[in-house]
């Protein structure tokens, strides 16, 4: 075994592979990794013990760890649906609450639901549902209808409310009575325009950490670690908010974005408050929060892979790969043949690469704000929506297809903006840095007990990501 | 002494805002003021806001009435339809005013009030209308409300 001094276990139960980091809390840095397969849906125990020997034979020999934390997106993540009024106030409010506690999204509702939401939702069968609806001291009409639908439906999941919150007695009643598990958070929307979702995430937290790790049977393992502290997403956030924040002793990196692309989604993350940069910039629409997840659920590059193609044009695809139109179609049958396949050929190679940076572009685009012209009659006025980023002063790629790529900075590249186009707020001279080894979700687990070691965790795991000629990919 | 909200018109829920691509938002925020100070709850979306705005806004805080201020001359265009996305949106009852400088150039001002009541406002105010008789109005109007009836005579 190495070194002396304490060391921390870091766990990541993921969907294809049960992930750990052996982490040494002195020098803060990277100790020993290792891999086993996912076995959530069968026993938890089979991959954990099989990563644990596999660190084993990395370590020569397994230290007491002081800390063993772990972090889970396997058994399909942390399935959320989210029920809202208006589709763009409390409705959008409660999906960034599910996506910034780190949660799969499988469904919006908004409005009252009808017989064929509520079929829906029974049939899409969440892990938690949150519940908003109306400004505190507004609509509660709604809310309390839509909880009626709700306690009444098969549905049996935890349900979180988190709107006006002078129906939350009623609704507690409604579901209590219903027999249903029912969790009252502060409202998403308390006032017109006021985004508050740090209760609901808080809520979200509490119930993943209380009754979904057990619902998933991670908890069969429960003697091999301390506690599963939170969605894996989420933890790769926390990571990036730390990054971007520092500790007490050490500054961070300052305004940040984080761009994880995996197989079967592409989440953007971005720490910065994104407030206009220009100058008599009018922002419009919903604020943003200042710690933003997004989720692109078609941009995935093995689950997705056709999708990708088809959203960039497999023409486009095939020219930035310099490859024709049919190596991109072999290419997409093998991948969906075995969706764990890794290119080898060089035509697949830059196919791959092709594909990685029209998910990473398009990714960045949709997470990013952007600026229209709004012609008054004092003449034109600038418009933003959703977040500046154009001055964020990092951008960390991670994620096995980033990780994994020829050039890693080329792919990153292409989140960055154009000048050719100045309506997209994307990030334009950031610092580019690569998460080399997977740590940015160890260091988030770790923050919650040691934050200066799992601050220089998550410095010293990311690799600066090439010169000015490399960062400008090609395609 | 300002005038008050009185009666059934006490701590009602007003929206106030700029419709359409309208910058003058001065007019809007004193009224604002003035309405808070006399009593109303006021929800201010501000300059620049889209009509559908104003009912999204209306739907989730359970607002009472609207207040739109265009200054522009242009709140002939931006209004039109107004109504029918309440009508739309299940709130045909909400009572809905408007005011400020709504038509280019000088137009009789009855004709003018005439045409935006005929687009389903409740109320058209003039240019220069004082916030004390829009409160007035206001608190007329609630108080028939409360006994069913739409506006006061």
């Amino acid at each position: 075994m190495r070194g002396g001094g304490d060391m921390a276990l870091l766990i990541d139960f993921g969907s294809t592979y049960t992930k750990l980091r052996a982490v040494d809390l002195d020098a803060g840095a990277l100790a020993a990794a290792g891999q086993g397969p996912s076995t959530v849906t069968t026993d938890v125990t089979i991959g954990l013990e099989a990563a644990m020997a596999d660190l084993d034979r990395h370590m020569g020999g397994l230290p007491d760890f002081q800390y063993r934390l772990a972090s889970s997106s396997a058994a399909g993540g942390l399935r959320m649906v989210t029920v809202g009024l208006v589709k763009e106030l409390t409705a959008e409010a409660a999906r960034r609450a599910a996506l910034g506690a780190g949660a799969r999204l499988v469904g919006s509702f908004s409005y009252r639901l009808t017989e064929g939401d509520t079929v829906a939702i029974v049939d899409l069968a969440p892990d938690v549902l949150l519940l908003s609806g109306g400004t505190d001291g507004g609509n509660s009409e709604v809310i309390l209808y839509n909880a009626a639908r709700l306690a009444e439906s098969p549905l049996a999941c935890p349900v979180i409310a988190a709107g006006n919150r002078n129906a939350a007695d009623d609704i507690h009643a409604i579901f209590g009575q219903a027999g249903k598990p029912i969790l009252i958070a502060g409202n998403v929307m308390p006032a017109f325009q006021e985004l508050d979702i740090d209760p609901a995430r808080a809520a979200i937290r509490q119930v993943f950490i209380d009754r979904i790790v057990h619902a998933k049977g991670i908890d069969r393992a429960a003697e091999m670690f301390d506690a599963v502290l939170m969605p894996t997403p989420a933890a790769v956030m926390a990571g990036a908010k730390l990054l971007s924040e520092g500790t007490q002793d050490r500054p961070g990196l300052g305004p940040l974005a984080v761009v994880d692309i995996g197989g079967a989604t592409t989440d953007v993350h971005s720490i910065a408050g994104g407030d206009p940069t220009g100058e008599g910039v009018v922002q419009y629409g919903l604020p943003e929060p200042y710690e933003k997840r997004t989720v692109e659920g078609d941009l995935g590059m093995r689950h997705n892979a056709r999708c990708i193609v088809e959203t960039q044009g497999a023409d486009r695809i095939a020219a930035a790969a310099g490859v024709t139109a049919g190596a991109v179609e072999d290419w997409l049958l093998r991948i969906e043949g075995d969706v764990e396949i890794l290119p080898e050929r060089p035509e697949d190679v830059a196919i791959d690469a092709a594909m990685a940076r029209a998910a990473v572009r398009i990714a960045m685009r949709r997470h990013a704000g952007s600026v229209r012209i709004a012609h008054t009659a004092a003449g034109p006025v600038t418009v933003q929506e959703g977040k500046d980023l154009t001055a964020v002063a990092a951008l960390v790629g991670t994620g096995g297809a980033l990780v994994h790529a020829a050039a890693p900075a080329g792919v990153l590249a292409a989140a960055l903006g154009d000048r050719s186009d100045r309506t997209s707020l994307r990030p334009m001279n950031p610092a580019l840095f690569v998460d080399e080894h997977y740590l940015l979700y160890a260091a988030g687990l770790l923050a919650e007990v040691a934050p200066a070691a799992a601050f220089a965790l998550a410095m010293n795991g990311i690799r600066a990501a090439g010169g000015k000629d490399e960062r400008r990919g090609t395609g | 002494m300002s005038a008050q909200a009185t009666g059934p018109a006490r701590g009602r829920k007003l929206i106030t805002g700029v419709i359409g691509a309208d910058t003058h938002i001065v007019g809007s925020r004193i009224l604002s003021m003035a309405l808070e100070e006399a009593g109303f709850e006021i929800v201010a979306l501000g300059a620049i806001t889209p009509a559908e705005d104003f009912v999204k806004a209306a739907i989730e805080t359970a607002a009472d009435g609207i207040m739109v201020s265009s200054l522009y001359g242009q709140g002939e265009l931006d209004c039109r339809g107004f109504r029918d996305l309440f009508i739309e949106a299940g709130l045909e009852d909400m009572l809905i005013y408007v005011g400020g400088n709504l038509v280019v150039g000088k137009q009789d001002w009855t004709d003018v009030e005439r045409r935006f009541l005929e687009m389903g406002f409740d109320r058209a105010f003039p240019p220069n209308t004082r916030a004390d008789q829009v409160i007035e109005v206001l608190n007329a109007d609630f108080a028939v409300r409360s006994a069913g009836r739409r506006i006061a005579e």
